[in-house]
């Protein structure tokens, strides 16, 4: 066990290496390119005994990853954004294969208008194709979530695959102490990947990825992949456990910050929970019970964990940075789904903040926690807001004057 | 590899065995699927297909498969990406001795022309660039068939299909010669690839076996006479695939190490005219007004095509 400074980046090529992988198919895409370029190094000079390879796209990347991994390898690979979504056929592809391998997203926002800083309307894309979701929101958590979501994916119960998501940027450049368990005691915690469900060799014949004809078989097959999505909270559980009492950290399906006797929460995600936590500090140095819901599964959903969370709070924000057009917050839209039938449940708020990595800042939390006490006193939530301060309306006015747009609306 | 002596001088050279099973859902005289049966000859069992969207998805339909092989279907556009994983798990698992020598496969890429020349070149490209050693089977039926034959850039010029219905006059369907993909995959040098047809059995089968020496890509465009949708009677399918080879339209050949060879060459090429008659997809070029100035363009590409392969072998 080593302690070292690692970017959100290193953290995940870390946890790749700790989870002795066979393979990694790879296609570089800011932010993520550092993971791949770590593990092409460490494959190259034989600190790691698994084998890289470039493909032509994200598309043909998650392709050989699937299909490696259902002839009976461990896989890990990596993307971001643009790359999420040329490989979305393959998302939905893979999963239905079964195949437990394991796809690191370092969030990125999409285009149109392409830029580079991050939101989650990526990986949240993703959230209905049978890919497991696990959020992380430290280096540290990148590294652990890395190692837990080959244990989770590869259990017989689930065999699906999953994404560890971190933020670009936020994250994936920041540096942070991050442990490293011995890889002895990797070993021991997840063993190595030998499937039985699935595998190619010529003494067993197997026809994988074959079509169906009609309603009955397609529906059979894709609700099998929902009830092992759903077995995937208590295999979490059971495994969160078993990687406390080998590494001494504990990780939720869902993470609560001094919700003990909150009023007040805020529901987040990612990196930017670090800000939330902050903003929560300093609401209870006011005075302001308020507490921070942490959203770390997303795929399965833990609809229970999050309601036995809310249960009894008077009113609560959930921040989206991400934004479904025409709808608003999803995150928001499924906590609501998840409160609705629960005697008297909290005031629930919707805000959309962060989107393209625009940064949240103290002021904005302020509001927030004023909306909430207001929302209160008044008995009703007030309607969804985007997060944007005076000082980016003012700065974006000036781009639309130099642009020839005119004023802001 | 395993390289066999098996030396194919007639039809009774081949195996008697059969490694696809009969009563596939694929149309009657598919001619694609007599390449296949053909090749798995060759092949033999150890063998893992690799499919991308098409006809010959419809192959495997859960819970039946006509392989005693293996058979992975994976996307319209990503087959070959998809023999690169198979691949390379299989060179993993090999490497730390986790499959034994005698479970290796070959990996055999099964797709049609729609993704083979349009949505797959990508990544066929890559295959080709990093040398993987694998299979490629490209059944050519010219056209986007199990979606109802639609154009492909496959599909010849002059050709009907569903998405280019022929206008007024001489103004066909498809004004384009089909992409050249033999010369495409040539550009990137890999060590084998050939053209076969099932009118040409022992043709087919020396060449699959020749190609057992070589490690990395060998690619087989394969001429797969479709009834359904070239609009011809079943039972013709080996006259077509003959008289597209006797007409001088589709070349065997193979290359070497990008080195051309063709295998089946005649003085005298029979008139295209021959191979396009009784095809529902060239109708329009006979009924109801002859267009000749079209039929002579496909004859003198065919000429064109001829002098230059052949001058080209005299250099």
């Amino acid at each position: 066990m080593t302690r070292q400074m690692l970017t959100g980046n290193s953290a995940a090529a870390w946890g790749a290496r700790l989870a002795d992988v066979d393979y990694v198919p790879a296609f570089p895409i800011t932010p993520q390119t550092e993971i791949i370029e770590t593990l092409a190094q460490w494959c190259a000079d034989g600190t790691m005994p698994g084998r890289f390879v470039t493909l032509d796209s994200e598309h043909s990347m998650l392709t050989a990853a699937g299909a490696a991994a259902a002839t009976g390898v461990r896989v890990f690979t990596a993307t971001s954004s643009q790359g999420l979504l040329y490989a979305f056929e393959l998302l939905y592809t893979v999963a239905g294969w079964r195949v437990p391998l394991v796809l690191v997203n370092v969030s990125r926002a999409l285009a149109s208008p392409i830029t580079l800083e991050p939101d989650h309307n990526d990986v949240l894309a993703a959230r209905d194709s049978g890919f497991l979701q696990i959020h992380a929101e430290t280096c540290q958590e990148v590294l652990d979530s890395v190692l837990m979501a080959y244990r989770i994916a590869e259990d017989a119960r689930v065999l699906l695959p999953a994404i560890v998501n971190l933020d670009g940027f936020y994250l994936s450049f920041t540096r942070e102490p991050v442990t490293l368990p011995a890889p002895e005691q990797v070993r021991a915690f997840l063993p190595a990947y030998a499937p039985t469900h699935a595998a190619f060799k010529a003494s067993r014949p197997m026809a994988q990825g074959v079509v169906v004809l009609g309603g009955a078989p397609y529906s059979y097959f894709k609700y099998q992949m929902h009830l092992a999505a759903q077995n995937a909270l208590a295999v979490h559980e059971g495994v969160a456990e078993q990687f406390a009492a080998a590494f001494g950290r504990r990780y939720g399906l869902i993470e609560t910050y001094r919700m003990d006797d909150a009023d007040y929460v805020l529901v987040m995600s990612n990196a930017f929970a670090t800000k939330g936590k902050a903003a929560v500090n300093r609401f209870r140095d006011q005075g302001i019970r308020m507490g921070l819901l942490r959203l770390r599964m997303l795929r399965p959903f833990p609809k229970s964990a999050i309601v036995s969370a809310l249960r009894g709070r008077q009113a609560v924000a959930v921040i989206d940075q991400n934004l479904s057009v025409g709808f608003g917050g999803i995150t928001y839209a499924e906590i609501a789904s998840a409160l609705y039938g629960e005697p008297r449940p909290p005031l629930l708020l919707s805000y959309i903040g962060g989107l393209g990595g625009k940064d949240l800042s103290a002021a904005e939390f302020d509001h927030m926690a004023q909306d909430l006490q207001h929302s209160v006193s008044r008995g009703e939530a007030p309607p969804p807001r985007l997060l944007y301060t005076d000082r980016e309306a003012e700065q974006m006015a000036a781009f639309l004057r130099l642009a020839g747009k005119g004023e802001v609306a | 590899m395993t390289s066999s002596d098996t030396v194919y001088k007639s039809i009774k050279d081949l195996s008697r065995d059969e490694f696809i099973s009969p009563g596939t859902p694929v149309c009657g005289g598919c001619g694609g699927l007599e390449v296949l049966r053909l090749a798995a000859k060759v092949l033999g069992e150890r063998v893992v297909f690799v499919n991308a969207a098409g006809c010959f998805t419809l192959l495997a339909l859960f819970p039946y498969t006509p392989f005693r092989g293996s058979w992975l279907y994976t996307t319209m556009g990503s087959a070959p990406a998809g023999a690169q994983g198979v691949r390379d798990a299989l060179d993993i698992l090999l490497a730390k001795g986790r499959l034994p020598p005698e479970d290796d496969l070959q990996v055999v890429v099964v797709a049609g022309d729609g993704s083979t020349y349009d949505m797959a070149l990508s990544a066929t490209s890559g295959t080709l660039y990093r040398n993987l050693d694998y299979w490629y089977i490209c059944y050519d039926n010219e056209a986007y068939g199990n979606t109802g034959m639609q154009q492909s850039s496959a599909t010849p010029y002059a050709a009907h299909t569903a998405t280019t219905p022929e206008g007024a006059g001489d103004s066909s369907a498809i004004p384009f010669a089909k992409k050249d993909i033999f010369e495409i995959w040539r550009a990137h040098k890999p060590p084998y690839i050939a053209t076969v047809s099932p009118r040409h059995p022992v043709d087919l089968a020396r060449k699959f076996e020749k190609a057992k020496q070589f490690r990395g890509p060998k690619l087989f465009l394969a001429f797969a006479p479709c009834p359904t949708g070239w609009l011809y009677d079943p039972a013709h399918t080996q006259a077509y695939a003959k008289l597209g080879v006797e007409c001088g339209i589709f070349p065997l050949k193979e290359a070497v190490h990008g080195q051309v060879t063709h295998t089946y060459v005649k003085r005298r090429w029979r008139p295209v005219e021959e191979y396009l008659q009784g095809q529902g997809r060239f109708r329009h070029l006979f009924e109801p007004v002859r267009q000749d100035a079209m039929i002579r363009t496909i004859q003198e590409a065919v000429e064109r095509y001829w002098a230059e392969a052949l001058s080209e072998k005299d250099k």
